[in-house]
């Protein structure tokens, strides 16, 4: 290590190398990314030693600081002093969300997440916050080793910044085009998006000369406050860049500056504004079930407000799913829901419903679910201010519609306890009634089928549609979801079903494969709709299924206590839906595959669901059984879906582990579904 | 005691400790962090947790104690001591604090009150071990020898 004055300094000295390189932050030194200008904050002062050990070894130079109020006040009076932030999350003085957020909205700086926490939504949090990366405590020294992408990346697309805001998200970008297209601002800035891509390669090769010819604007707290004073001069919905850029009168700075700003600031009062907004999404989709169609619209109308709420289902797709699948025409428009744009909710959705009421109520308590949140990556940030509000709808949404759903339709997978058969199928009323009753379990408690018409209106064509849109926007590219393709849930024995409509499940089973289909044929075989409707929707399958999963993890919790089924689909879901989309089989297993998710369990870790997808066996067979075994694993299943610092086998055994079920892979026979034997 | 029987004796209190699960990999990586620049680099940081968690367990007996428990307060606490006792590698410490967390969320004071103890207890251990083990670090050191690397390959 060149670091000489190392020890225990608090503040970062330069260090030998690259440091006056970086003197306008700008430069990309030959020496990089040593040198890199890091900012900790913990305040836990034992890990802040070690980290801070542990970037000097990568030839960082490092700041510490105990809390977040310094860490804002040093980067404030040190505007371009830092390259990247590393912050925790759980902070005394103030939540290290906020704080990312303070440092997106003024410092424009990539920042990195830290936790003992691995839960699910919280590193869902720090994707929607905009966090460029989540760390699992004990943070290794290899992880430290490559943040400097980060501050590579950012860089890249900050230059870009006058065309397209990088603030999200990297990968927003294409997002952000289409953002920038929502946005009133200006068909300039559609245009400047769409150039900015053309021009990517430009901007690459610029980039790569290594200078960064454009300074970074940096919004100050005074250049914000002015920004604000403009904004609300104008009044939110008519603040425009162009305007708001001579309101503030500030020289030097362009419009696509503020473009960019605007668009951050926006996704941040929506993100603050989320929670009311989606309540009152639910309440407008509630009304649906009570839809006396329930049978198919209802279910399908909710999951269709769900998804509207949401705001995954475009309103006109939602509609559309419920004229085509249901032939009904009550597709109630319900998606009135401003959030509809985002697809990927639904996919959420169906593995919320799926979980029994219990479930969901447990959810909506505990935390209004942004499940949504970094799901949809592709999601401009509108969407996902909106996913993150349906998201948190979503929790309700799902208690209400298992409320609802479960009075209402006998048909409803009353997926036994034990066996999360019938689950979607039943449901769908029309569309179910190809399904053999016999898979469908209409006795099956409401709490399953809530979670199951969840999943079995996702089966009835709706939501087969709302597949279909899901799927595009692999929001949950995201997610690490690398991981759960291997785990393909191929499981469901979608084929076996022959009752089974295959239009309907299909959008279920997906979900529901990767959540274990264990056999029950409460399958809903929307795979096969899925698959007609989206060719190759495999990724987004994947990456919804991973919102499935997770968002079932999540609920997962709590329903474990509530049901038999208390398999966590998310769990399953997750890993299934990826696998799915790598095998295939996933559309091709119309058929009850969709009871897996409940019976799967969140018990099962990744090792499970592969085998689940092996097995061809009866879907019906296993579910009760294993259902049983299967306890929804708390926050700790939901490490599943973030591989990032586990390898599949540590987070099956951080599962297992932490919920105590032994369920080893031997337990979870996931025979019957082997997607393979799924007759397509 | 010469210093090669000293360093086989460092070797195999190690290799002990690891076997029983009271350190794991991620003192290794702090071990491999020392260097000559930083020879004291372990000694410090896990002094450093002593110090830290002796708060945190006060902190939380307190919160225990309370007629109205905090719960989320206990949480928190454990929540850190967690996250401090993972970082330097106390594998048994991280997980008497993951079942303690379990039982935060079901608000069992009574189950918080054992999970404390059992805490406590596994804190009390792995710090007796490692203050040996720093001994017989002293001692090398003092004799003109040299710590051995330590491979997880046992």
């Amino acid at each position: 290590m060149n670091l000489s004055n190392v020890k225990g300094s608090t503040m970062s000295t330069p260090s030998s190398s690259g440091s006056h390189l970086r003197s306008t932050g700008d430069a990309v030194s030959d020496q990089f990314p040593a040198g890199l200008r890091v900012l900790v904050v913990d305040d836990d002062p034992t890990c802040l030693m070690i980290l801070e050990k542990m970037l000097k070894a990568c030839l960082y130079e490092v700041t510490k600081c105990k809390c977040a109020e310094a860490a804002l006040e040093l980067l404030r009076g040190n505007k371009n002093g830092f390259d990247i932030v590393i912050s925790d999350v759980h902070m005394p003085d103030m939540d290290g969300f906020k704080l990312l957020e303070h440092i997106g909205l003024e410092m424009d700086l990539p920042v990195i997440m830290m936790s003992a926490d691995d839960g699910k939504h919280v590193v869902m949090k720090g994707v929607t916050h905009g966090a460029c990366d989540y760390l699992i405590k004990p943070v290794r020294i290899e992880a430290l080793k490559n943040i400097w992408q980060h501050v590579v990346r950012k860089r890249k697309t900050g230059w870009r910044d006058p065309e397209q805001s990088g603030s999200i998200d990297e990968g927003d970008r294409q997002q952000k085009v289409s953002d920038d297209a929502d946005y009133s601002s200006s068909a300039n800035e559609g245009k400047s998006s769409k150039k900015r891509r053309d021009e990517e390669e430009d901007a690459d090769e610029r980039d790569d000369s290594s200078t960064l010819k454009k300074p970074r604007v940096v919004w100050s707290v005074e250049l914000h406050q002015q920004f604000m004073a403009a904004v609300n001069q104008l009044g939110i919905d008519k603040a425009v860049p162009k305007k708001i850029l001579e309101l503030m009168n500030v020289p030097g700075l362009t419009r696509e500056n503020v473009a960019s700003h605007l668009q951050k600031y926006r996704l941040y009062l929506r993100r603050l504004s989320g929670v009311s907004q989606q309540q009152n999404n639910l309440n407008n989709s509630f009304m649906n079930p009570q839809d006396p169609t329930f049978g198919s619209t209802s279910i399908n109308g909710i999951d269709l407000q769900a998804l509207s709420v949401a705001g995954q289902l475009p309103a006109q797709s939602l509609a559309k799913l419920q004229a085509a699948g249901l032939g009904r025409s009550t597709a109630k428009p319900v998606m009135s829901m401003p959030l509809v744009e985002q697809r990927n909710l639904f996919s959420f959705e169906s593995p919320k419903l799926r979980f029994g009421e219990g479930q969901m109520q447990h959810l909506n308590t505990n935390k209004p679910i942004n499940l949504l949140h970094g799901i949809p990556t592709n999601m401009e940030p509108k969407q996902l201010a909106n996913l993150h509000q349906s998201a948190q709808s979503l929790g309700n949404l799902n208690m209400r519609i298992n409320a609802s759903v479960a009075q209402r339709s006998p048909l409803l997978m009353q997926m036994g306890q034990s066996q999360p058969r019938g689950q979607m199928i039943g449901e769908n009323g029309s569309h179910v009634n190809q399904l053999p009753t016999s898979l469908l379990q209409p006795t099956v408690p409401n709490r399953i089928s809530n979670g199951v018409i969840r999943n079995g209106i996702a089966s009835s064509s709706n939501i087969n549609a709302a597949y279909n849109q899901v799927p595009q926007s692999s929001s949950f590219l995201n997610f690490p979801m690398n991981q759960t393709n291997e785990m393909s849930v191929r499981s469901f024995p979608l084929g076996s079903h022959p009752g089974i409509s295959n239009i309907t499940t299909k959008g279920m089973l997906q979900e529901e494969v990767t959540s274990g289909i264990k056999g029950s044929s409460g399958f809903v075989p929307n795979y096969d709709i899925f698959n007609e409707l989206q060719p190759q929707k495999s990724q987004d399958w994947d990456l919804t299924t991973a919102g499935l999963t997770y968002d079932a993890t999540q609920h997962s919790n709590h329903v474990q206590g509530n049901t038999d089924v208390s398999v966590s689909p998310s769990v399953l879901v997750h890993p299934g839906f990826t696998s799915i989309q790598q095998t295939g089989q996933n559309r091709d297993t119309t058929s009850s595959m969709g009871k897996d998710m409940f019976s799967i369990g969140e018990g099962m870790d990744q090792g499970n669901l592969q085998n689940i997808s092996q097995p061809q066996n009866p879907l019906l067979v296993d579910n009760s059984v294993r259902v049983k075994a299967e306890r929804v694993p708390d926050a700790s299943s939901q490490t599943n879906f973030f591989p990032e610092q586990y390898g599949q086998e540590d987070l099956m055994s951080a599962l297992l582990k932490q919920e105590g079920i032994g369920l080893a892979e031997n337990e979870f026979d996931f025979d019957g579904y082997s997607l393979d034997n799924i007759p397509v | 005691m010469d210093v090669g029987q000293m360093q086989r004796q460092w070797l195999d209190y190690t290799r002990s400790l690891f076997i029983e699960g009271f350190l794991d990999n991620q003192f290794l990586q702090l071990q491999q962090l020392q260097d000559e620049n930083n020879p004291e680099f372990v000694v410090e940081v896990v002094s450093l947790f002593f110090d830290d968690s002796e708060r945190l367990l006060k902190d939380l007996n307190f919160a225990l104690d309370q007629q109205g428990v905090d719960f989320k307060k206990v949480d928190a606490h454990v929540h850190q001591l967690k996250g401090s006792s993972s970082s330097i590698g106390a594998q048994r410490v991280k997980n008497a604090c993951i079942a303690f967390r379990n039982f935060c969320e079901d608000q069992n004071v009574e189950a918080c009150l054992r999970c404390l103890q059992q805490v406590k207890q596994e804190y009390c251990l792995v710090k007796n071990k490692l203050e040996t083990l720093f001994r017989l670090e002293q001692q090398i050191v003092a004799a003109g020898g040299s710590i051995p690397m330590m491979e997880l390959g046992f």
